[in-house]
C-alpha cells in the first residue's frame, strides 16, 4: 500500500513538467503553429531556472528566469515560423539544437565545467506541517510541491481560455481556418505570436519544474525527450486540456513505475525500464492519433492577402 | 548578368551566405566566452576561423581526420536528403545510425568468417537494422497518418537504450571498458595508413552519394519520390502511389543511416561504445542536407565542412572557448536555411529592379 501511494506521488511529481509543457504545445498548436521546439524550450527553462536560483539564491526568481528563458527562445521560433513562414518542424529542430548548445555554452562560462551545474536552492516543498492538519486529504497534500498545484491551476485556466473566452475562440479560429478568421477581423498573425510565446513561457515553467525539483541542479540532456513526450500526451489528449492532463499523469506514472521497478531488484536491465515511457508514447500515438482532431491549419504558415 | 549566372547565384548564394552569417554571429559568442571587448570583434572572428582552418586543413593528417568525421555525417546527410525530397522529415536518422552501429558491434564479434564476407555481412545487417527501424514510423505514417517526427524521436531513444544495453550488459560487453569487446580483425575495414583512422568507408559513401544523385534524378522511382515531395495531391492524381513512396523513402533513408552506423563501427571505433547522450551525427546531418539544398553531390562538400567543425571542437575547448560554439554555428545555419531568408531577399531585389 505504501509503495502504491509513493508511486502515485512520484507519478504526480514526474508528470508536472509534462503538464506545463503539453499545455504550451496545446496553445501553440491550437493557434496553428506546430511546436516540435518544446524540448528546447524546456531545456532553456530548466537551465535558466537553475541559473536564476544560483545567482540570487532565491528559487522563486529562478522560476521567473526559467519562464524568461523559455519565452525568449520561443520568440525566435515565433518570428521564424510566423513572420518568415519557415517550415515549422525544421525551425523547431533548430531551436532544440540551439538550446542544447547555448545552455552548455553558458554553463561552461559560469561554472567552468561541462556536464552539470552546482546544486542550487530548491523550491521548498509544501509546508508539510500546515497541510498535514487538513483532515482526510492532509496526508496526500503534504507530499506534493508547489509546482503540482500550479500545473493543475494552469490546466483549469487553459480549459477556460480555450473553450470559454473570446481570445480562445480567436485562437481556435486561427488554427482551424485562418482565412475566415482574418476576414472577420481577427489578427491571425498577432494571435499566433501570443500563443507561441505563451507556449514558450509554459514550457520554460515545465523546465523549471524539472530542474528545481528534488535535486536542484541542471544536467546536460536532463530533459531527455520530455518535450516530445508532452507532445505525445497532447495528441493522446486530443488537443483538449483536461484529457491532456490525464495523459500526462499516465506518462508520469510510466516514469514512476520505471524508477520504482528499478528499485525492486527484478532481474531486468535498467535500459528496459528507461524504455517504458517511450514505448508507451508510441503505442498511445498509434491508438489515439487521428488526423481529425488536430487543428486543421496546424503547421501551415499564414499569409495575408495583402502580403502576397 | 546572364540568365544562367543568375540561376547559379540564386542556388549558390543562400547556403554560402548562411555559413558566413553563422560565423559572424558565432564570433560574438567567442567574444563573450573570452571576455573580450566589442572592439576586438574582428580578432575573435579571426580566431574562430583560424582554429577551424588550422585544425582541419593545415596538414594532410589533419584533413584525413576531418574526413573520418565527414563520412558518417555524409551517410546521415544522404539519408535526410531522400526523405526531404519526399516531403518527409526523418529525424530518426540518429536512431537508425545507432542501430547500425549496434548491429556491427554484434556481427563483428563472430569468429571464423572470412574477411570480405564478414564485412559484407556487417554492411547487410547495418542496412537491415536501419531499414527495419525506419519501417516503424514509415508504416504508421502510411497506414494511420501519424506524424513521423514524434515517432522517430521515440524510436531514437529506444535505439539508444538498446545500444547501451548491448554495450554495457549483454554477454559481449567488456565490463572494463563501458563498451563491447573489440570486433574481429576480419570485421574491420582496411585503413589507408597506420597513423589515421581514415578507412575505405569514405570511398563507399562518396560512391553512394553519386548513386543517390542518379537514383533521385534519373530513375522512375526517384522521380516518383520527388513528385510526392513536391505535391502529394498532384502525384496521387497522376497515378503515383503516395503511401508506397513514403514507406520506400523512409526505409531507404533508414537503410543508408544504418549502413553509415555499421561502417562507423567497422572502420573507426572497432567496438560499440556506450553513450550518455546521442552521438549527434544524425542531428548534425539535418543542417548538412538543408545546406546542400538537398543535393547529394553538394552534400559531400558540406559534410566535409561540418566534419571540420566537429574535428575543431576539441581545439576550441583547449583555447578556452566552449566546444558548443560549433553547435551554435550549426543551429544558426539551420535557422537561416529554413527561413530561406537570403533567397527571399534576392528574389525581392530582382523584382524591384
Amino acid at each position: 500500500m505504501n509503495l502504491l501511494l509513493s508511486t502515485f506521488y512520484a507519478a504526480l511529481r514526474l508528470s508536472t513538467p509534462l503538464i506545463f509543457a503539453s499545455m504550451g504545445g496545446l496553445v501553440s498548436e491550437k493557434s496553428g503553429v506546430t511546436n516540435i521546439a518544446l524540448e528546447g524550450m524546456m531545456t532553456m527553462g530548466a537551465f535558466f531556472a537553475v541559473i536564476g536560483s544560483y545567482i540570487t539564491g532565491n528559487p522563486l526568481i529562478g522560476v521567473i528566469f526559467g519562464i524568461l528563458g523559455g519565452g525568449a527562445i520561443s520568440v525566435i521560433h515565433a518570428i521564424v515560423c510566423i513572420r518568415l513562414r519557415a517550415q515549422q518542424t525544421i525551425s523547431g529542430t533548430a531551436i532544440n539544437l540551439f538550446s542544447t548548445a547555448i545552455t552548455s555554452f553558458v554553463m561552461f562560462k559560469i561554472f567552468n565545467k561541462g556536464g552539470q551545474t552546482d546544486l542550487v536552492t530548491a523550491l521548498p516543498f509544501m509546508p508539510a506541517k500546515w497541510f498535514s492538519e487538513v483532515p482526510v486529504v492532509g496526508s496526500v497534500l503534504r507530499e506534493l510541491n508547489w509546482f503540482i498545484f500550479m500545473s493543475f491551476a494552469i490546466v483549469i485556466l487553459m480549459q477556460w481560455l480555450i473553450n470559454r473566452s473570446v481570445l480562445g475562440l480567436r485562437i481556435r479560429a486561427a488554427g482551424e481556418h485562418p482565412k475566415a478568421a482574418d476576414t472577420l477581423g481577427v489578427d491571425v498573425i498577432k494571435i499566433r505570436y501570443i500563443c507561441v510565446i505563451l507556449s514558450g513561457i509554459l514550457a520554460g515553467l515545465g523546465g523549471a519544474a524539472l530542474s528545481l525539483s528534488a535535486t536542484p541542479l541542471f544536467i546536460e540532456g536532463m530533459v531527455a525527450g520530455r518535450g516530445f513526450i508532452a507532445l505525445a500526451a497532447m495528441v493522446f489528449g486530443r488537443w483538449k486540456p483536461i484529457n491532456t492532463l490525464a495523459a500526462c499523469i499516465i506518462f508520469g506514472l510510466a516514469d514512476a513505475v520505471q524508477i520504482m521497478a528499478q528499485g525492486l531488484g527484478w532481474n531486468m536491465p535498467s535500459e528496459f525500464y528507461s524504455s517504458i515511457p517511450y514505448v508507451m508514447s508510441i503505442f498511445t500515438m498509434i491508438l489515439f492519433a487521428g488526423k481529425a482532431q488536430a487543428p486543421k491549419a496546424c503547421g501551415i504558415p499564414y499569409t495575408r492577402e495583402s502580403d502576397k | 548578368m546572364s540568365k544562367e549566372a543568375k540561376r547559379m547565384l540564386m542556388i549558390g548564394a543562400p547556403p554560402i551566405v548562411s555559413i558566413i552569417v553563422a560565423f559572424l554571429i558565432s564570433a560574438l559568442f567567442v567574444l563573450w566566452s573570452k571576455d573580450m571587448r566589442l572592439g576586438e570583434y574582428f580578432a575573435a572572428l579571426l580566431k574562430l576561423v583560424t582554429i577551424v582552418f588550422s585544425e582541419s586543413f593545415s596538414t594532410k593528417l589533419k584533413f584525413m581526420e576531418v574526413l573520418v568525421y565527414a563520412t558518417p555525417l555524409l551517410f546521415c546527410g544522404l539519408a535526410h536528403i531522400i526523405c526531404f525530397r519526399c516531403g518527409l522529415f526523418n529525424i530518426g536518422v540518429e536512431g537508425q545510425f545507432i542501430l547500425g552501429m549496434t548491429s556491427a558491434g554484434i556481427i563483428g564479434q563472430f569468429t571464423g568468417i572470412p574477411a570480405i564476407l564478414q564485412v559484407i555481412l556487417i554492411m547487410m545487417t547495418g542496412v537491415l537494422a536501419g531499414g527495419i527501424w525506419a519501417l516503424i514510423p514509415a508504416s504508421l505514417k502510411a497506414l494511420k497518418g501519424i506524424n513521423e517526427v514524434v515517432i522517430c524521436i521515440m524510436t531514437n531513444f529506444l535505439a539508444m537504450h538498446f545500444s547501451n544495453y548491448v554495450a554495457l550488459r549483454s554477454n559481449i560487453a567488456d565490463v572494463n571498458a563501458t563498451a563491447t569487446f573489440m570486433i574481429q580483425a576480419n570485421a574491420q575495414l582496411p585503413r589507408f595508413n597506420d597513423s589515421s583512422r581514415l578507412n575505405i568507408s569514405t570511398i563507399v559513401v562518396i560512391i553512394l552519394a553519386i548513386f543517390v544523385y542518379f537514383f533521385l534524378f534519373s530513375t522512375k522511382r526517384g522521380y516518383q519520390i520527388r513528385a510526392v515531395g513536391l505535391n502529394s495531391f498532384a502525384a496521387q492524381a497522376g497515378g503515383i502511389k503516395v503511401n508506397v513512396n513514403i514507406v520506400l523513402a523512409l526505409v531507404i533513408s533508414g537503410a543508408i543511416a544504418g549502413l553509415g552506423g555499421a561502417l562507423h563501427v567497422a572502420g573507426v571505433q572497432h567496438r560499440l561504445i556506450s553513450v550518455a547522450g546521442f552521438p549527434g551525427y544524425g542531428m548534425d546531418a539535418i543542417a548538412i542536407s538543408l545546406l546542400s539544398n538537398r543535393n547529394p553531390v553538394a552534400c559531400i562538400f558540406v559534410a566535409i565542412l561540418f566534419g571540420a567543425l566537429r574535428n575543431s571542437s576539441r581545439m576550441f575547448q583547449i583555447e578556452g572557448i566552449p566546444k558548443d560554439t560549433v553547435y551554435i554555428i550549426q543551429a544558426i545555419i539551420i535557422f537561416f536555411v529554413a527561413a530561406d531568408l537570403i533567397s527571399k531577399y534576392l528574389k525581392q531585389r530582382s523584382r524591384t529592379k
